[in-house]
């Protein structure tokens, strides 16, 4: 976590025309949550683009994709016209670790690579420690895909939003979603893209563009080295569970939220050989990228609305000739 | 006539719409199932999430199908995998369900099988019957392979069946793959072994409602045999993905060539909440 935490620095110090570090929050041990803000300085408020990494302590992936993520964008806005355009206009938000202190303990030695949750102690006469992040969110919380008895890895928490980790991204995103226009949360293992909601009975009203998206993502990951990636909402491809961050995030009325679970699909699942950090990196960036583009030209880039009102120019000016006519008649 | 133009133009005015409005349907149906609104999300609701069993044709890419095919991939393991040959789920081209009067539930599957080693991949058909009631049986499974089961590894067995049996030490390793998903390439037939013989369990604990993999071998130790077998002990600790669970289990394994892999004991452990290092470490 320290490489991390200086590496976020060094970033900073090279690039500060275009980056910034927010600390946005802390730790049940109290270590700070921090993210970096990369756009081209604007004087007004920007839209944005979300993407937070390492909730859960044992996906190691997440973590580095973050990293992965942040470089491409620094190293590609200069000479890519198109990430110039998405940089003049927008902000992303890339938290590379949320849950430090989890991602800290599961580094301490062989013993605790496969932990979770967070690190906060259990409630009063509890033997164990740790809530899941991803069950403790405010939407529907602590009704499905969980367990109260608190030695279990999907415990909630004692009650929604008691983490001071799911508070973090709850107070800066809640604070900011006119500006959000896409609210990307990252995992492994499994190779899926999910949208949501997590409940089965619950539609979003985009769900339909939510998989078109969704699935042109995977397919721009396939392409990359052959993964395959599973799109569709929880219930359908994984399982159901409540008080996930994706889910709060689009009932804030955040358009995209979708979960990566990146590699692998069980081989080596949590501990993802070394050498496939760079391969998982590109193909997830790749599915990243399309959300993003897709996300960034229906804000920016408006054909549809142009043809909508000329449509309708033609339209009334038709119906205006048809009432004339009748009434002449 | 008139009313014939208003009708035509309220339809006209209909068509070209305006891009504005969102429009957000409180309940909707979609393929039959009763869709609630998002604004049930905002409450704690008391309501039971019936859990409808998919019957007839399946989504390949949902979890009925998928489970289903993870249980085909342990049951060929435990007939056809070894130290040099380890079998895993590709795809699933198509799925069907269907109840078996009070019994059970039938399971027909065509998927794709990938052996990890020679990295060959073939088709199969499978059958997956999962019991239901009081008496719960692990799954039963029929499978038929087009030519994947015949991948021929009998000289690098015997030649790592010899060299284990003509060493005088006995082996032991711990955390195959370590934390960051190294296997010393010495230690990697023996963690192959562990994936086929956890196929055991994951078999025998296999419902529709779960989802195994081996997460990680904690460690293993060779014990000393006076017969032809080669015998193991293993600490495996497994991934159960719908529960998110990591579950241990303590195993005696043996395997030589001809009789291939056994598990002669199995041991589930306690849950272990903040695992210590395990007792046969240096």
């Amino acid at each position: 976590m320290g490489e991390i935490t200086n590496w976020m620095d060094q970033i900073v110090k090279e690039n500060p025309n275009v980056v910034t570090k927010v600390d946005y929050g802390k730790t049940y041990e109290n270590r700070t949550i921090s993210l970096l803000k990369i756009g081209s300085k604007s004087a007004s408020a920007k839209k944005a683009i979300w993407m937070d990494c390492g909730i859960h302590a044992r996906e190691w992936i997440s973590p580095a994709f973050c990293q992965y993520f942040i470089n491409q964008l620094l190293q590609t806005y200069k000479t890519d016209p198109k990430m110039e355009q998405m940089m003049k206009n927008m902000d992303f938000y890339v938290t590379p670790v949320l849950n430090v202190d989890g991602y800290i303990y599961s580094w301490t030695d062989n013993s605790t690579r496969l932990w979770r949750k967070n690190r906060t102690p259990g409630p009063e006469g509890c033997e164990c420690l740790g809530t899941d992040l991803n069950r403790n969110f405010d939407i529907n919380w602590g009704t499905l895909g969980i367990s109260f008895n608190c030695c279990s890895i999907v415990y909630p928490g004692k009650s929604a939003v008691s983490e001071a980790e799911a508070q973090a991204i709850t107070d800066f995103v809640g604070n900011r979603t006119d500006e959000i226009l896409c609210f990307l949360t990252i995992h492994s293992y499994g190779q899926m893209l999910l949208i949501p909601y997590g409940h089965p009975n619950v539609i979003a009203p985009n769900e339909n563009e939510l998989m078109e998206v969704g699935l042109a993502a995977a397919e721009a990951m396939k392409k990359v080295h052959g993964k395959q990636y599973t799109v569709g909402t929880s219930p359908d491809i994984l399982y159901s569970f409540s008080g996930s961050s994706k889910d709060w995030a689009r009932l804030q009325g955040i358009p995209f939220a979708f979960t990566f679970e990146l590699r692998d699909d069980g081989t080596y699942g949590f501990e993802l050989p070394e050498d496939q950090i760079q391969p998982a990196s590109e193909e997830a960036y790749s599915g990243a990228l399309h959300i993003i583009t897709h996300v960034h030209d229906k804000e920016f880039i408006k054909p549809t609305s142009t043809a909508a009102t000329v449509a309708a120019m033609l339209w009334t000016t038709m119906m205006a000739v048809f009432v004339t006519s009748t009434v002449i008649v | 006539m008139r009313l014939k133009i208003i009708i035509v133009l309220t339809i006209l005015t209909g068509i070209t719409g305006s891009p504005s409005i969102t429009i957000r349907p409180e309940v909707e149906l979609v393929d039959n199932k009763q869709r609630i609104s998002e604004q049930n999300l905002v409450t704690e609701t008391d309501e039971v999430v019936e859990d409808v069993m998919a019957t007839g044709e399946l989504n390949p890419n949902h979890y009925p199908a998928q489970r289903a095919a993870k249980v085909v991939q342990h049951y060929i393991n435990t007939l056809y995998g070894s130290p040099f040959k380890v079998f895993h789920l590709h795809r699933v081209h198509s799925g069907n369900a269907e109840d078996v009067a009070d019994s059970g539930r039938k399971y027909q599957l065509e998927i794709s099988v990938q052996e990890m080693i020679s990295n060959t991949s073939g088709k199969c058909s499978a059958e997956v019957f999962f019991s239901r009631g009081d008496k719960q049986h692990s799954p039963q499974v029929q499978v038929m392979c087009e030519e994947l089961l015949k991948i021929n590894t009998t000289k690098e067995e015997d030649a790592f069946y010899q060299h284990l049996k003509k060493n005088t030490s006995l082996l032991s390793a711990e955390y195959l793959p370590d934390s960051h998903g190294h296997i010393e390439p010495d230690m990697k037939p023996l963690w192959h072994l562990a994936s086929v013989a956890s196929s055991f369990i994951m078999l025998n604990e296999s419902t529709q409602d779960t989802l195994f993999n081996m997460a990680q071998v904690a460690n293993v130790t060779q014990l000393a045999t006076e017969s032809d077998q080669l015998k193991f002990e293993y600490l495996i600790l497994l991934h159960e993905m719908v529960s998110q669970e990591i579950i241990r289990w303590k195993l005696l394994v043996s395997w030589c060539p001809p009789e291939g892999v056994k598990v002669l004991q199995m041991e589930k452990l306690p849950h272990c909440h903040e695992c210590e290092k395990p007792p046969n470490t240096n």
